[in-house]
């Protein structure tokens, strides 16, 4: 093949992304290296209150790398502890959001289109309304003397008031609460998509309806599902706000240890420690895997043309 | 199942039929889509539904497979009441127009997806998907995902699938519409060959008459939700039974006229279109005096420069268009009445004349045994 000058021009499709990553390099990717240039620093009073890396003295330029932040949290077994409850967490709330989500999903993909866009905006309206506001609400609701409970007595139903509010059961509901239109979202483009004719084929070769969904639609939306389960699992490790609304003083999470270090104890290289070590652990496996996914689809889909 | 078969000996039709459809009617909200549909198709028999789209064959075969239920009537396959059968327990299985292959499962899983689903043994399942791949010579990509095969590939899959189950009725939807324009007709004989041999109940659905004439032993031809002529290809083509399937199977010249003279061996039909009238070689049932339609298709139609002998079945008029297809040519003859005829001439007997032009003056004639009567 001859190639001539408009192979070393740059596409236009280059150019369009250009300013997206460079966006993204700017807010995500720096930062996150200040923060690693932060773990390796040691506390020190004042502003900033953390050492420099590098010093210049005798002719020679010293690189000084503390690793204090890292050797505390593998010996410290509160970090551990910490990093297993917060996945913990994530992963019960991500179960929870497909098992709620998926039904909900399925039923707006299979309704008639007007009634579909309607459904959507019900699950997309919640967004229009501050996430804090939210959780608050969950707060009048859940807290003792709440609605939850008030209606509960009212009815007869209890004599006491449940203790939900500052424990993991809070937590749990206002994640699945405020996870699940991410969920749902994903999935039900997966789903609306899907050729309904498939189906049909399937009951023509003698499959039930139970039996043509288990092999046919939930194999087909598995791309869905796992979008769905990334966008609520990766939010959720790191969940800040929830657990420190609703959770109790033992509902130990990765953001609120973070929150700790950093406001309440200034120890910026401790913070800064956990949150690359969360990082590299398990945000990059999941990227990984997102993009294995991503390009398996890819290539599915240009098979089709 | 009594009752169906009761109903069965009731019909009064082909003795022999083996799917049989009864006053079948299918009506969405405010729309009928079938009308008393009625069919009766042989054992072994290769059935088109042919007619152009929303005619309502597509919802016919819909009711056939199970997908839709019959607003009224009756399906009988085999002498059993299918009707309300649901898809999965009916034997008839169906190809459907974009093949709808599960993309995620491999051709040989494709294939073998109907057996499972019946619970046969692991190992009879491979020897029966492997026997119909290699009856459809697609045994060497069973590993293949759909998405990995050309179109034509595609199609022998999908045909696959549907016969591995040996159903008693085959349903082809529009079997050729998602294949190119060149492999069609060859794909049409292949396809029509397999089935012979396997010698399955088949009724497909079409818009494109070719393809019915080319692959059905028999078709129908449906308008506005009924089945207006069944017949073979032959009997269609030379005897429509109406104005409708007379220009809708092939191109015809129609003219509208009066019985002047009924003999039992022939007609004379005047026309306001032509000077001189009609000779049909054919009795007819409609009694003198009767506004009737006279059909003669376009390759009947004799070209020819000099005035033709006798004094009836000609006329006069000038060429106002040609066209040259290749093995044969299209002329449209305005007639001294301007009524407009076509007439198809083949390349050799073209070559063989001086070939009439555009705005030439020529004279079309026909044989009495080149017209048919329609009386609707």
């Amino acid at each position: 093949m001859k190639r001539n000058w408009r192979d070393f021009r740059p596409p236009a499709r280059a150019l369009a992304i250009v300013p997206p990553f460079a966006w993204l390099a700017l807010f995500l990717l720096v930062p996150f290296l200040l923060v690693l240039k932060i773990s390796f620093a040691d506390l020190k009073f004042g502003v900033p209150p953390y050492t420099s890396l590098a010093e210049f003295g005798d002719e020679a330029m010293r690189v000084t790398l503390h690793v204090r932040g890292y050797v505390l949290l593998f010996t410290d077994s509160l970090y551990a502890g910490t990093y297993l409850n917060s996945i913990k967490v994530a992963a019960v709330t991500t179960l929870w959001c497909v098992l709620l989500g998926y039904p909900v999903a399925y039923y707006i993909a299979r309704s008639r289109p007007g009634l579909r866009n309607l459904l959507m905006l019900a699950v997309i309206l919640p967004f229009w309304t501050s996430l804090l506001l939210r959780v608050y609400a969950w707060v009048g609701i859940l807290r003792n003397d709440g609605v939850l409970n008030g209606l509960l007595m009212w009815l007869g139903v209890i004599d006491r008031p449940l203790e939900i509010y500052r424990t993991d059961l809070a937590v749990y509901i206002g994640m699945v609460y405020a996870y699940l239109p991410f969920f749902i979202l994903p999935l039900y483009a997966t789903l609306v998509k899907l050729d309904l004719r498939l189906l049909e084929a399937a009951y023509d070769l003698g499959a039930r309806p139970w039996q043509a969904f288990l092999r046919v639609t939930l194999p087909l939306s598995r791309p869905g599902v796992l979008a769905g389960a990334m966008l609520v699992f990766i939010p959720s490790v790191g969940e800040y706000v929830i657990p420190e609304m609703l959770g109790g003083a033992n509902t130990l999470m990765m953001g609120r240890v973070m929150w700790g270090e950093f406001f309440t104890n200034a120890d910026w290289p401790m913070a800064a420690s956990i949150t690359v070590v969360m990082v590299l652990l398990l945000l990059v496996p999941l990227a990984i895997f997102q993009y294995g996914q991503v390009r398996q689809m890819e290539q599915a889909r240009e098979g089709l043309r | 199942m009594a009752d169906g078969r009761l109903a069965a000996q009731q019909y009064p039709g082909d003795p022999d039929a083996f799917v049989r459809v009864v006053d079948l009617v299918k009506i969405f909200g405010d729309t009928v889509a079938v009308r008393s549909a009625c069919l009766s198709v042989r054992r072994h028999e290769l059935f088109a539904l042919l007619g152009s789209s929303g005619c309502g064959k597509s919802t016919l075969l819909r009711m056939l497979a199970g997908f839709e239920q019959a607003t009224s009537g009756q399906i009988l396959l085999d002498g059993e009441d299918i009707t309300a059968v649901p898809p999965y327990r009916r034997p008839v299985n169906m190809m459907f127009q974009s093949y709808a292959l599960f993309p995620h499962m491999t051709v040989e899983a494709n294939v073998a997806f109907g057996l499972r689903q019946e619970g046969v043994a692991a190992n009879e399942i491979h020897d029966r998907v492997f026997e119909v791949l290699d009856l459809v010579q697609m045994a060497g990509y069973a590993r293949r995902k759909p998405h990995q095969l050309s179109g034509g590939q595609q199609q022998r899959v999908a045909l696959a699938r549907s016969l591995v189950k040996r159903p008693k009725l085959l349903l082809l939807d529009e079997p050729m519409s998602a294949l190119d324009k060149q492999i069609r007709q060859k794909t049409q004989i292949e396809l029509a060959r397999i089935l012979d041999q396997v010698g399955v109940t088949c009724i497909m659905v079409t818009h494109d008459q070719e393809e019915a004439m080319t692959m059905a032993h028999r078709l129908g031809v449906m308008t506005e939700g009924r089945i207006v002529q069944c017949g073979t290809p032959q009997e269609v083509y030379a005897f429509p039974a109406s104005r409708f399937v007379a220009g809708f199977i092939g191109s015809t010249n129609l003219f509208t006229g009066t019985i002047v003279v009924d003999e039992p061996d022939h007609v004379a039909i005047e026309s306001e279109d032509l000077a001189r009238p009609l000779h049909v070689s054919h009795g007819v049932s409609e009694p003198l005096g009767m506004e009737v339609h006279v059909s003669i298709r376009p390759e009947r139609m004799v070209v020819s420069r000099g005035q033709p002998a006798g004094e009836r079945n000609w006329a006069h008029g000038m060429v106002s268009h040609m066209a040259w297809l290749g093995r044969y040519a299209l002329y449209q003859i305005r007639l001294d009445s301007g009524k407009v005829v076509e007439a198809s001439v083949p390349s050799q007997a073209l070559s063989q004349t001086d070939a009439p032009g555009i705005d030439d003056e020529v004279y079309v004639s026909w044989d009495s045994d080149s017209a048919t009567v329609l009386a609707s």
